[in-house]
């Protein structure tokens, strides 16, 4: 049972930051902890929780700009965000469900270190491409700053973004700024039945192709397509694409997709509340909740190559999985506990990273959680690392041996 | 205008033609430059007040090549300065003159056009515009668009993140590279991400992409390509005062409406641009706006309705919406050639680039004002509305024997006011060594020397384009060093768990 330290505020992390790096002892970072049990399982002296390093300190809806507290409820964001009809356009996934935990309690830190982004990602870009600044304390228990408030910003390195997806191995982030976009006014879904994973790739390329300005493109085999409500009844394959904007656009774009998507299938339409409702269960991978610890595996692609990956993992390993980013993703759930991490890798030999998300300690005590880096990347991975957090204090690790 | 360059290393220059004679093993026959006449074209890059002949030009055409010439640079302890087309607004590709300049523009083949993936993959010397045309025919385009993309690289716009008119809606350059292979100063080619959306392990392109040739040398490049827009409209609409603009700008973006694009010009501005382009701008108002909308026609259509009502209601003078492909081009016509326009009507002129909250942007113009009395030179406004990015151009005359030199006092006014009110130095053209000194405006020692760490993890000899970026150059060994507090278990009042 580790002790815990809870900063009120920067200046208290800087200094149990400075403190564990003087007497080397390492830090567990969390925001509210609902993300700890992804990552490679490691013992640490202390926890830091930076949950009381809250709220939001600057929101200016018409300059689309958010600074908060890093340990912030992200649902509290989200919120504010709302009521001003503006949103944080990536779409940030929530994965306290499918870890077997509560919804609604990450926080905003959490989120920009895991990087999380949701269906949007295809047109919005990822989390990344939407935090312009932050303030974070370093492994050098140094307090600073990078990047601005403004989204055209070249002066200097861009750590904000540096540090999304970092997992707390580089910094603890103490605020964030965010850019902010105006939320969708409507919302549709055109659904083609019944598409083999393969013909469902090239539906999902044929779309992205086009000027129709899908936002979301995903796939979900009969087994999986079963597990969510709202497309439950159509009791088949579903190849979905989201429509957002205005009603007359949403109109006019989704005759030019049914157009070009006939031909491959049977058609049908989530009206916008169903559709909120569907793209909500893929953003959590929410099919996959309940499923105990047996090992579920996020996986990033090209896109064109989805069906590949996806025919190869399902016929090696009885997985069941579903494809999101037109395929440039698929969530993999293995039958059980174990992670069949060779047939995920042999898959990928062709291009591409997977990451183990949900699994038992036991096994992420063993598994190669993050994909493996080639041999240059890791020593400039390790390198990284040490510039930020020589005595190797944050979250050591975490990602990688020695990192 | 002294500029401070890291000290010359002496030893190098002394054994010039041996480290010519071993370039040459590495890029034979016309690779390596020497004569001073054959490299004065790279004495400079788009800072042209600056010139510093290098002494070695170097012009590879394979990653190979790049990866030997870096490797033996490395050894011997030479300094390199990467190029692409030496466009840069910032002197990030001035060269030093005990450095080799190595030349990316033989590196000018498109790769692959992956249209089932969207993704282009491209050599760096590729031109901006040269990637869109080479999918123009599928109807598909590259988004980012400088102002200079005819004659600017992928690489360079790699290394300066690069945005333009459009990346209000589509992005900077970061927001569209999917992958880069970078070559270290070491020699090590690196392969980060690919067609995929995501490269996994640490985010290295965020700080590959804006690294100024700082971080290594971009040798491809893998980039989003996206299907052009239905269609695109543009309204062109006159403010009779800068503040009923900048009010205009803030409301269409408070209603939810992000256009693909939103510039402003100033009455000087305006007037130079008419005089040289004739594209039809009123001559009689203080601001222009120019809006444009794309997408499916329905949504153009409509938001273009929406937002000439939002315009009208803050007061336009005048107001009027593109019909046609050809009269779209024409509106941004005038806008395009603002920079050769104000080149029209002074000898020379000084581009500035920073980036304010928008809302900043009356109180900015207004303070510019005051400095083009007080320093007693002209000044046109430019202005990337959309995301809050000034372009001041101060117009001078180098034969006058001090104007270049109040030019840049008024320039570092500027940017120290675009910080003060909570901007940056820089929103597109990059640091250089036109902004390096003053980065201290905005960032502290401890915050750039988390900067430099991050340099010294990429090449911790420091030999890949020193002088440029940041004020003051500190050995790798001196920054890592770490200062250790006294053990005190921290926050002891405080209950643990």
């Amino acid at each position: 049972m580790t002790d815990t330290l809870k900063p009120r505020d920067e200046r208290d992390v800087v200094e149990a930051v400075a403190w564990a790096a003087g007497e080397e002892k390492t830090l567990e970072v969390v925001g509210r902890g609902t993300k700890r049990a992804i990552g490679r399982a490691a013992q640490t002296d202390f926890t830091l929780d930076a949950s009381d390093i809250s709220g939001i300190v600057l929101y200016e809806p018409e300059e689309l700009v958010l600074s908060v507290r890093a340990g912030t409820k992200l649902a509290e964001v989200e919120a504010a965000l709302a009521a001003r009809r503006q949103e944080l356009a990536f779409e940030p996934a929530d994965f306290g469900p499918l870890l077997g935990g509560e919804a609604g309690a990450g926080t905003v830190g959490g989120m920009l270190a895991a990087n999380l982004s949701g269906p949007r990602r295809i047109k919005a870009g990822a989390a990344r491409d939407h935090a312009l600044g932050v303030k974070a304390v370093s492994g050098r228990g140094e307090a600073f700053k990078a990047g601005g408030r403004v989204v055209k910003n070249v002066t200097g390195y861009d750590l904000p973004k540096l540090l999304a997806g970092s997992w707390g191995t580089l910094a603890v982030m103490t605020e964030v700024t965010l850019k902010v976009l105006p939320a969708a006014e409507d919302v549709a879904t055109v659904v083609v039945r019944g598409l083999a994973d393969p013909q469902a790739v090239e539906a999902m390329s044929a779309a992205m192709g086009t000027a129709c300005e899908v936002s979301g493109a995903a796939h979900l085999p009969k087994n999986v397509a079963a597990r969510i409500p709202s497309v439950a009844a159509l009791d088949s394959a579903v190849t979905a694409f989201r429509l957002e904007g205005i009603a007359p656009s949403i109109a006019y774009r989704r005759e030019k997709l049914e157009a070009l998507l006939r031909p491959f299938g049977k058609l049908d339409l989530l009206p916008a509340e169903d559709s909120r409702a569907f793209w909500h269960s893929l953003r959590d991978a929410l099919p996959f909740a309940g499923g105990g610890e047996a090992a579920v595996w996020r996986i990033s692609t090209a896109p064109a190559a989805g069906a590949r990956v996806g025919g190869a993992i399902a016929a090696a390993t009885g997985a069941q999985l579903f494809y999101d980013w037109a395929g440039g993703l698929i969530w993999v759930a293995m039958p059980d506990e174990r992670p069949h991490e060779t047939a995920i890798r042999e898959a990928l030999a062709g291009g591409g990273h997977a990451t183990l998300v949900r699994a038992s300690a036991a096994v992420r005590a063993s598994a190669a959680v993050f994909e493996p880096l080639t041999p240059d990347l890791a020593a400039l991975t390790r390198r990284i690392k040490e510039s930020f957090d020589p005595k190797g204090i944050l979250n050591p690790g975490r990602m990688y041996a020695g990192v | 205008m002294s500029l401070v360059m890291p000290e010359l290393d002496r030893a190098v220059l002394d054994r010039r033609a041996e480290i010519a004679a071993a370039l040459r093993k590495i890029v034979p026959g016309e690779g390596v430059i020497d004569s001073v006449e054959a490299m004065r074209p790279y004495e400079s890059d788009g800072l042209t007040a600056y010139r510093t002949p290098p002494m070695l030009v170097a012009l590879p055409e394979t990653t190979a090549q790049v990866s030997e010439v870096l490797r033996y640079c490395h050894a011997e302890g030479i300094k390199v300065v990467p190029r692409g087309a030496g466009t840069s607004l910032s002197g990030g590709a001035l060269p030093l003159a005990d450095g080799v300049l190595l030349g990316l523009a033989k590196f000018n083949r498109i790769l692959e056009v992956d249209y089932e993936n969207r993704v282009a993959v491209v050599q760096p010397g590729v031109t901006n515009l040269g990637i869109t045309k080479a999918v123009e025919a599928a109807g598909f385009y590259y988004a980012p668009d400088p102002s200079s993309q005819i004659a600017c690289t992928i690489g360079g716009n790699v290394a300066e993140n690069s945005g333009g008119v459009h990346c209000l809606k589509y992005g900077m350059t970061m927001n569209n590279v999917l992958g880069v292979e970078l070559v270290l100063m070491t020699g090590e080619v690196v392969r980060v991400g690919g067609k995929g959306f995501d490269a996994g392990g640490y985010d290295l392109l965020s700080v590959i992409v804006g690294s100024e040739g700082l971080l290594g040398v971009v040798t491809e490049v893998t980039v989003r390509i996206l299907k052009k827009p239905e269609t695109a409209r543009a309204l062109l609409v006159g403010f009779p005062t800068s503040e009923a603009a900048g009010d205009c700008v803030a409301k269409i973006i408070g209603a939810g409406i992000i256009p693909g694009g939103m510039e402003m010009m100033d009455r000087p501005a305006i007037h130079a641009s008419e005089d040289f382009a004739h594209a039809g701008y009123p001559l009689d108002v203080e601001a222009l706006l120019i809006v444009e909308l794309d997408g499916p026609a329905a949504e153009c259509n409509h938001l273009l309705e929406r937002v000439s009502e939002i315009a009208r209601a803050c007061g336009a003078t005048t107001s009027r919406a593109s019909n046609s492909e050809e009269e779209r081009l024409k509106f941004w016509a005038g806008r395009k050639a603002a920079f050769p326009a104000v080149g029209r009507i002074s000898p020379d002129y000084y581009c500035m680039d920073g980036t304010i909250p928008r809302a900043k942007l009356p109180l900015v113009l207004a303070r510019t004002r005051e400095l083009s009395e007080k320093y007693k030179l002209r000044v046109a406004n430019v202005f990337h509305a959309g995301d809050g990015n000034l372009h001041p151009l101060i117009l001078y005359d180098a034969n006058q024997s001090d104007e270049l030199e109040r030019a840049e006092k008024f320039g570092a006014e500027i940017l120290k006011l675009c910080v003060e009110v909570g901007g940056v130095l820089t929103g597109e053209h990059g640091v250089g060594v036109e902004k390096r000194d003053l980065m201290p405006t905005m960032f502290s020692e401890v915050d750039l020397a988390h900067q430099e760490r991050l340099k010294c993890a990429f090449d911790d000899k420091g030999l890949l384009n020193p002088g440029k970026v940041f004020p003051k150059l500190h050995r790798c060994a001196e920054l890592g060093r770490m200062h250790i507090r006294a053990g005190k278990l921290p926050f002891p009042d405080l209950p643990r768990f």
